[in-house]
C-alpha cells in the first residue's frame, strides 16, 4: 500500500526490538471478542488510477455552477477565485501544518491569522475579530451564547430575515443550553418591527443585512433600542462581499459581527467547508469563543505573534470554557487573507460594485417579463421575485435547460403556502450578459 | 488589624468591618505570570467558599473563593491595567476586591499567619 | 603554471548566530512584514471590468465608513504568503510528533479530487437532481464509516472534531429528553484525563461535568463508574483508547454498567486511528462517537481546520440525528432537510449547520479510504501503533514512562520525572527538538501525568525516520542528564523566532493591526 513505508522485514525487526511476537500482542488489551480477526467487509486496497476513476464518475453525476448559467445564493455565492489563492494554500507549509501550538516554527500561521483578524475587523468596523469559526451559522448560534454570557439575560430575538438555515442552528443550540428564543413571522419585505420586541429581558437582537431575502436593512435604529434596553445587537451577513458597497455593521452600531467568510477566496464546495467570520466590540473580547492570535516579542525582541487569551478555550478551561470549539477554519481562512490582500479596499469595492450593477440589470430585466415581480426595493447582488406559479417546479424546468435559476423560498422554509412562488436570485461577477438572457428566456419559456 | 489565611492560599485582612481579600505570595508563586484578574461587581453578594473573582496566567485560570461572607464594596481596578501587581505585591497593591463581613465569627474558622506558614510546610 | 583563479570553494569557518545582516534576513529565511505595512489602499492586486451604469438600489446603505485593507500586487502577494509558508513546519517537512493530533502523511490524490468541479464547484441549494453524484459520495463515505465502526447511524453534517462531540451529545439530550428524563438526568461523567472538549461540550448545553477518577494510566474501573451511575447519571464520556494512548479493557463492562443505569456511553473518537479496521466501537456498546477524518482518515490539518466530525450513532440515538441527511428510498438516494419529513419514527433534534457539511473534507476521506481499502486501513492502524511502540522501547532507558514500560496504543506517553533535577522543564526539552529539526510531542497534556510528553509517530514513518528520530531523542535525554543546560533552556535557537513572551502578548493583547501613531513634529 503505497502510503505505508513499512516492508515486512522492518515490522519485523520493530516487533524484535519492541519484545513481541507479534503485533496484536499490543492489543492485548482489547477484549478478545472485540478484536477483528480479518478485515471489515470493504474493497481491498486500490490505485491512484482506480480512485480517480471511482471519483471522477461521481463528481460527473452533478451539475458545476462554472457549466452553466448559475444564480443561487442564499448564503453560499458563486465567485471567482484567483489562481494564486489556490496555489498558496497548497503549500505543504501550510497544508500539512497543524494549530500553532509551537509558534517559533509556526509564524506563517500566526501572521496570517494576525492579518486576517484586522482584515475582518476593519471590514466590519469592529474592535476586534477572532481567527474564524466553521462557518456563518455556528457563529450565529455561538454569537447568540456569547450575548447571554455577556448580558446574564436568556430572550434572545431573530430577526424574520434570518437566513432559516441560520435560525435553526440558532434555536437548536440555545434551545440545548435553556435559553429561550423568539423568530420573528418570515419577513419577505424587510419591514418588521423589531424594535417592539425588545425589552428588559432581551439578550439580543440578531438581524441579517442583506437579509436572506436580499433588503438591505438599516441596523442604525435597532442598535439604538438595544443599547437603550441594555440588549446586543449581532450583525450576521451571509454575502461578505456585500461588505465592499454597504454601510458597515461596525459603524451602524453592533455589538457583535457573524458572517460568512465563503465568497472570499473559498469555493462552493456543496455546502462546506466555509470560514465564520466572528467579531465584536473590545469589552467584549473575554468573552469571544475561538482562537485569537495575538503580537509580542521573542527573546530577542523580534516581533512574533502567538496565539493567546487561550484562558476562554476549552483546553483550559474546560467545563467552564467560552465555547468547546477547538480549531478554527484554517486553510479557509487562508484563503479568505489571501484574496482579500490582492483585493484590497479598492479592488472589493470594484468587485461589489460589479455585482450589484449586475444584479440591479437583472432585475430590471425580470421586472419586464409577464407575470414576474422583483419584490424588493433595495438589494445588493441578491433579491427574492415572485413567479406566476411554484417556483420549486419553476426551478426544476429551468435546471433541465440548463440554467440554476435560484434557489426557491420553499427549500428553506418548507410548508409555507405565502412563500410557494418565491424565488431568491443572486447574480455576481460571473453572470454573463448571455447569462442572464439565457435566464430570461429559458424562464419564459417554462411560465 | 489581624490577616487570615485559606488553605485555597486567599488571604484576607479585616479593617473594622470590611476585610480585604487577595491571594498569597505563595500563591503567586505557583501562578506564574498573572496576566488577568477577573473581578465581581461591585454590590455583589457572596457566601463563604462561592466564587468570587478568577485569576488568570497564561496558562491556567483559577477560581478564587470568598473567605468569609459577605458584601463585594469596592475591588481593585488598577490590576486591569496592571494584573503583574499581583505578582509584585500580592499582599499590598495586589489586592483583589474588599468585602463588607456579614458575620465575623466566620473568620475563626481560618488560618492565622502561623498556622499558614505551617500549613504551607507541610503540602510543600 | 599555477591556475588560481575562481572562487573559493571551501567556506572559512563562521558562526553564523553571531553574524549579523543588514535586513535581518538569514539567507532563504527572509523577514516579511505585515501586509498592513506594505500594502497600498490605492492599488489592487485583480483585474477587474468596470461595472455597468445603473442606478443603485442600496437606498441610504450605501457604504460610508472607511475600510482600512491594503492591497499587494499579484506577485507581492504571491512573495508574502511564500515566505510566511517558510516559517512553518508541515508534516510534509518532517517528522510532526504531536501527540492526539495524528499529524499523518496528506495524499495529494485527494486534493485533486477534491477540486474536480463536480464537487469543489456544486451549490448546497442548487436542486437536488443536479448534485446526484454529491448524494452518492456521502451515502459511500457514510457506508464507509458505518461499516467500519459497526455502527447503525452517522450524522454527517458536523464541522469539525468539537462539532461532532456536540451533535452526539445534543442527540443523547434529545434522546433524554424523549423519554421524560430531560430534568432528571443532567449529570456527565468525564475523566480528567479527557480532552478539554468533552466537559466544554457537555456543560455548553447545560449538563453538569462529573469527574471520573481513574487509574494512574488513565483507565476507568468499572466499580468505579458503577459507584457513580444512577437515575440523575445523562452520559458518560471517554477517550478509547484513551489519551494516555492505553486501550480501555473494561471497556465493555463500563459500556454495560452504564446501558444498565438508563445512560449513553459517548466516545471521544480522537484515538480511532489506532483501531480503525481492528475494533468497531460499536462492539464495545458505544452509542455515539465522533470521528475526526482529518485525523484518521487524513484530511489536511490545515494549520488548524477545516476538521470534519462526523458521528456515528448507535439504533437507540440515530432518530434523533439532526437535518439534513441523506437516506436511501425506493426511488433512490433523497436529501432530508426539513425535519417534519424525517419519516416514520425519525425525531431530528434540529440541525448543527446552514449546509450539508464538510463536503471537501468527505471527498478527501474517502480517496484516504478507497486508497487504503479495508486491508490497508487496518495495517496504517497497526503501523501507527507498531510504530509507536518502538519508540517507547527504545527510549524506555533514558526517559521516564509513568506507569511502566506496557504496550500503548498509537502514542507513547513518557513524564519527566527523568528530568528532575537536571534544571530542564518539558517544554525545554521540546524547544531542542525544534534545532533538532522535529515537531515537539504534545506537552503538558494529559493532566494526569506531571510534565507530560505525547508522542505519536503515525504510520507514515519509515524505519529510517523513526531511527533517526529515536537517535536524536537518545541524544538529547544523554546531553540533558549530563548538564548541557543551555542547550535546552535557551532553545531554540535555529528556528525563525526565538522562545515568544506569551506574558506581554496577554497582559496587553494586541489582535489587530494599527497604524503608527503619527510622530510628533519636532519642536523648533
Amino acid at each position: 500500500m503505497r502510503y505505508l513505508p513499512h516492508s515486512t522485514e522492518d515490522r519485523e525487526a520493530i516487533l524484535a526490538r519492541i519484545g513481541v511476537a507479534k503485533i496484536d500482542d499490543l492489543f492485548a488489551n482489547v477484549p478478545a471478542k472485540a478484536l477483528l480477526k480479518k478485515p471489515v467487509d470493504l474493497p481491498h486496497h486500490a490505485g491512484e488510477l482506480e480512485v480517480e476513476r471511482t471519483l471522477g464518475a461521481l463528481a460527473a453525476k452533478n451539475v458545476p455552477a462554472s457549466s452553466a448559467p448559475f444564480f443561487v445564493g442564499a448564503g453560499a455565492y458563486k465567485h471567482h477565485v484567483p489562481a494564486t489563492v489556490d496555489h498558496l494554500i497548497q503549500r505543504s507549509e501550510f497544508l500539512t501544518s497543524y494549530t500553532p501550538y509551537q509558534p517559533e516554527i509556526a509564524q506563517g500561521t500566526t501572521q496570517y491569522l494576525f492579518e486576517f483578524q484586522t482584515q475582518v475587523a476593519n471590514l466590519t468596523g469592529m474592535d476586534v475579530a477572532n481567527a474564524s469559526m466553521y462557518d456563518g451559522s455556528t457563529g450565529a448560534g455561538e454569537a447568540v451564547l456569547m450575548a447571554h454570557r455577556i448580558t446574564r439575560r436568556k430572550n434572545a430575538v431573530l430577526s424574520g430575515g434570518l437566513h432559516p438555515h441560520y435560525a435553526e442552528v440558532v434555536r437548536g443550540l440555545s434551545a440545548m443550553a435553556g435559553d429561550s428564543v423568539t423568530t420573528m413571522p418570515v419577513d419577505v419585505a424587510g419591514n418588521e418591527d423589531l424594535i417592539a420586541r425588545i425589552d428588559e429581558t432581551t439578550s439580543c437582537v440578531v438581524v441579517q443585512n442583506p437579509d436572506v431575502f436580499g433588503n438591505l436593512r438599516d441596523l442604525r435604529p435597532i442598535a439604538k433600542a438595544c443599547e437603550k434596553a441594555g440588549a446586543l445587537l449581532i450583525a450576521v451577513f451571509t454575502e461578505a462581499v456585500s461588505l465592499g458597497l454597504v454601510e458597515s455593521p461596525g459603524a451602524m452600531g453592533a455589538d457583535i459581527v457573524v458572517g460568512e467568510g465563503q465568497s472570499i477566496g473559498v469555493g462552493l464546495n456543496f455546502g462546506g467547508p466555509y470560514v465564520g467570520l466572528f467579531a465584536c466590540k473590545q469589552k467584549y473580547v473575554r468573552q469571544m469563543p475561538g482562537r485569537l492570535s495575538g503580537e509580542t516579542v521573542d527573546a530577542e525582541g523580534r516581533r512574533g505573534f502567538v496565539l493567546t487569551l487561550s484562558t476562554r478555550e476549552q483546553h483550559i478551561r474546560r467545563d467552564k470554557a467560552t465555547s468547546n470549539i477547538c480549531t478554527n477554519s484554517g486553510l479557509c481562512c487562508l484563503a479568505f487573507t489571501i484574496h482579500m490582500t490582492l483585493l484590497g479596499q479598492k479592488g472589493l469595492k470594484q468587485l461589489a460594485e460589479i455585482n450589484h450593477a449586475n444584479a440591479v440589470t437583472l432585475a430590471d430585466m425580470l421586472d419586464g417579463v409577464k407575470g414576474v415581480k422583483v419584490l424588493n426595493e433595495t438589494f445588493f447582488n441578491e433579491f427574492t421575485v415572485k413567479l406566476p406559479g411554484d417556483a420549486a417546479a419553476i426551478c426544476e424546468k429551468m435546471a433541465k435547460k440548463g440554467v440554476l435559476a435560484g434557489v426557491p423560498v420553499s427549500r428553506l422554509i418548507p410548508g409555507d403556502k405565502k412563500v410557494a412562488n418565491l424565488l431568491i436570485v443572486a447574480n455576481t461577477e460571473v453572470n454573463t450578459d448571455a447569462d442572464r438572457e439565457m435566464f430570461v428566456k429559458n424562464l419564459k419559456a417554462v411560465l | 488589624m489581624t490577616t487570615k489565611y485559606t488553605k485555597d492560599h486567599e488571604y484576607i485582612r479585616v479593617e473594622g468591618d470590611v476585610g480585604i481579600v487577595g491571594i498569597t505570595d505563595y500563591a503567586q508563586q505557583q501562578l506564574g505570570d498573572v496576566v488577568f484578574v477577573d473581578l465581581p461587581a461591585k454590590g455583589k453578594k457572596v457566601a463563604k467558599g462561592a466564587e468570587a473573582a478568577v485569576v488568570e496566567s497564561v496558562k491556567a485560570a483559577s477560581e478564587i473563593y470568598a473567605p468569609v461572607s459577605g458584601e463585594v464594596v469596592e475591588v481593585n481596578g488598577a490590576l486591569e491595567a496592571a494584573p503583574a501587581t499581583v505578582n509584585e505585591d500580592s499582599a499590598g497593591a495586589g489586592w483583589f476586591l474588599k468585602l463588607k463581613l456579614a458575620d465575623k465569627s466566620e473568620l475563626d474558622g481560618l488560618m492565622s499567619e502561623a498556622e499558614y506558614e505551617a500549613y504551607l510546610k507541610t503540602i510543600s | 603554471m599555477l591556475n588560481n583563479q575562481g572562487r573559493p570553494t571551501t567556506p572559512a569557518a563562521a558562526n553564523s548566530n553571531t553574524h549579523r545582516t543588514f535586513t535581518g534576513n538569514k539567507a532563504l529565511m527572509v523577514e516579511e512584514p505585515l501586509s498592513f505595512e506594505t500594502g497600498r489602499y490605492d492599488l489592487t492586486g485583480v483585474d477587474l471590468p468596470a461595472p455597468k451604469k445603473v442606478k443603485s438600489r442600496l437606498g441610504k446603505m450605501k457604504r460610508k465608513s472607511e475600510i482600512g485593507i491594503p492591497a499587494l500586487s499579484e506577485p507581492e502577494t504571491m512573495r508574502h504568503f511564500v515566505r510566511l509558508s517558510q516559517k512553518n513546519f508541515g508534516i510534509d517537512t518532517g517528522l510532526f510528533s504531536l501527540g492526539s493530533c495524528t499529524m499523518k502523511h496528506n495524499p495529494r490524490l485527494n486534493e485533486r479530487m477534491a477540486r474536480l468541479p463536480g464537487f469543489a464547484d456544486i451549490h448546497p441549494l442548487q436542486p437536488v437532481s443536479t448534485v446526484k453524484g454529491a448524494l452518492e459520495l456521502i451515502d459511500m463515505l457514510a457506508h464507509w464509516l458505518k461499516t467500519l465502526t459497526g455502527m447503525g447511524a452517522v450524522a454527517m453534517s458536523p464541522k469539525a472534531g468539537a462539532h461532532g462531540e456536540l451533535c452526539g451529545m445534543m442527540a443523547i439530550k434529545a434522546a433524554i429528553a424523549a423519554r421524560g428524563e430531560g430534568e432528571t438526568r443532567k449529570i456527565v461523567l468525564v475523566p480528567e484525563s479527557a480532552h478539554g472538549t468533552n466537559p466544554a461540550t457537555a456543560a455548553l448545553i447545560g449538563f453538569i461535568v462529573k469527574p471520573v477518577p481513574a487509574d494512574v494510566d488513565g483507565t476507568v474501573h468499572m466499580d468505579e463508574v458503577k459507584k457513580l451511575m444512577g437515575p440523575d447519571v445523562a452520559a458518560i464520556m471517554l477517550t478509547n483508547p484513551n489519551t494516555c494512548g492505553i486501550f480501555e479493557k473494561d471497556i465493555i463492562a463500563i459500556a454495560k454498567v452504564v446501558h444498565e443505569a438508563g445512560a449513553y456511553f459517548y466516545c471521544d473518537g480522537a484515538n480511532y486511528n489506532a483501531i480503525a479496521g481492528k475494533v468497531r466501537p460499536g462492539d464495545l456498546g458505544v452509542d455515539a462517537m465522533h470521528i475526526n477524518l482529518h485525523k484518521t482518515f487524513s484530511t489536511p490539518h490545515g494549520g488548524g481546520g477545516p476538521g470534519s466530525g462526523p458521528v456515528v450513532l448507535s439504533e437507540r440515538l440515530a432518530p434523533y440525528a439532526p437535518v439534513p441527511f441523506v437516506r436511501l428510498t425506493a426511488k433512490g438516494l433523497e436529501l432530508v432537510e426539513d425535519a417534519a419529513k424525517a419519516g416514520k419514527g425519525m425525531k431530528p433534534f434540529g440541525r448543527m449547520t446552514a449546509f450539508h457539511g464538510q463536503m471537501g473534507m468527505f471527498v478527501r476521506a474517502l480517496a484516504y479510504m478507497l486508497s487504503h481499502g479495508a486491508d490497508g486501513i487496518r495495517q496504517a492502524s497497526e503501523d501507527a501503533v507498531l510504530n509507536a511502540n518502538y519508540i517507547r522501547a527504545s527510549l524506555a532507558d533514558v526517559m521516564s514512562l509513568p506507569f511502566g514500560n506496557q504496550p500503548c496504543m498509537h502514542e507513547a506517553l513518557f513524564d519527566d520525572a527523568w528530568l528532575k533535577d537536571t534544571g530542564i522543564t518539558t517544554l525545554d526539552y521540546a524547544k531542542a527538538m525544534i534545532d533538532e529539526g522535529y515537531h515537539p510531542m504534545t506537552m503538558y497534556f494529559p493532566l494526569v501525568v506531571h510534565g507530560a510528553m505525547l508522542v505519536e509517530p503515525t504510520e507514515s514513518e519509515s524505519k529510517a525516520s523513526l531511527d533517526l528520530f529515536i537517535a536524536t531523542l537518545r541524544d538529547l535525554a544523554i546531553s540533558a542528564k549530563k548538564g548541557e543546560t543551555e542547550r535546552f533552556t535557551g532553545a531554540p535557537y535555529h528556528a525563525p523566532r526565538r522562545r515568544l513572551d506569551e506574558t506581554r502578548a496577554a497582559r496587553s493583547p494586541i489582535l489587530k493591526w494599527s497604524p503608527p501613531a503619527p510622530i510628533a513634529e519636532a519642536a523648533e
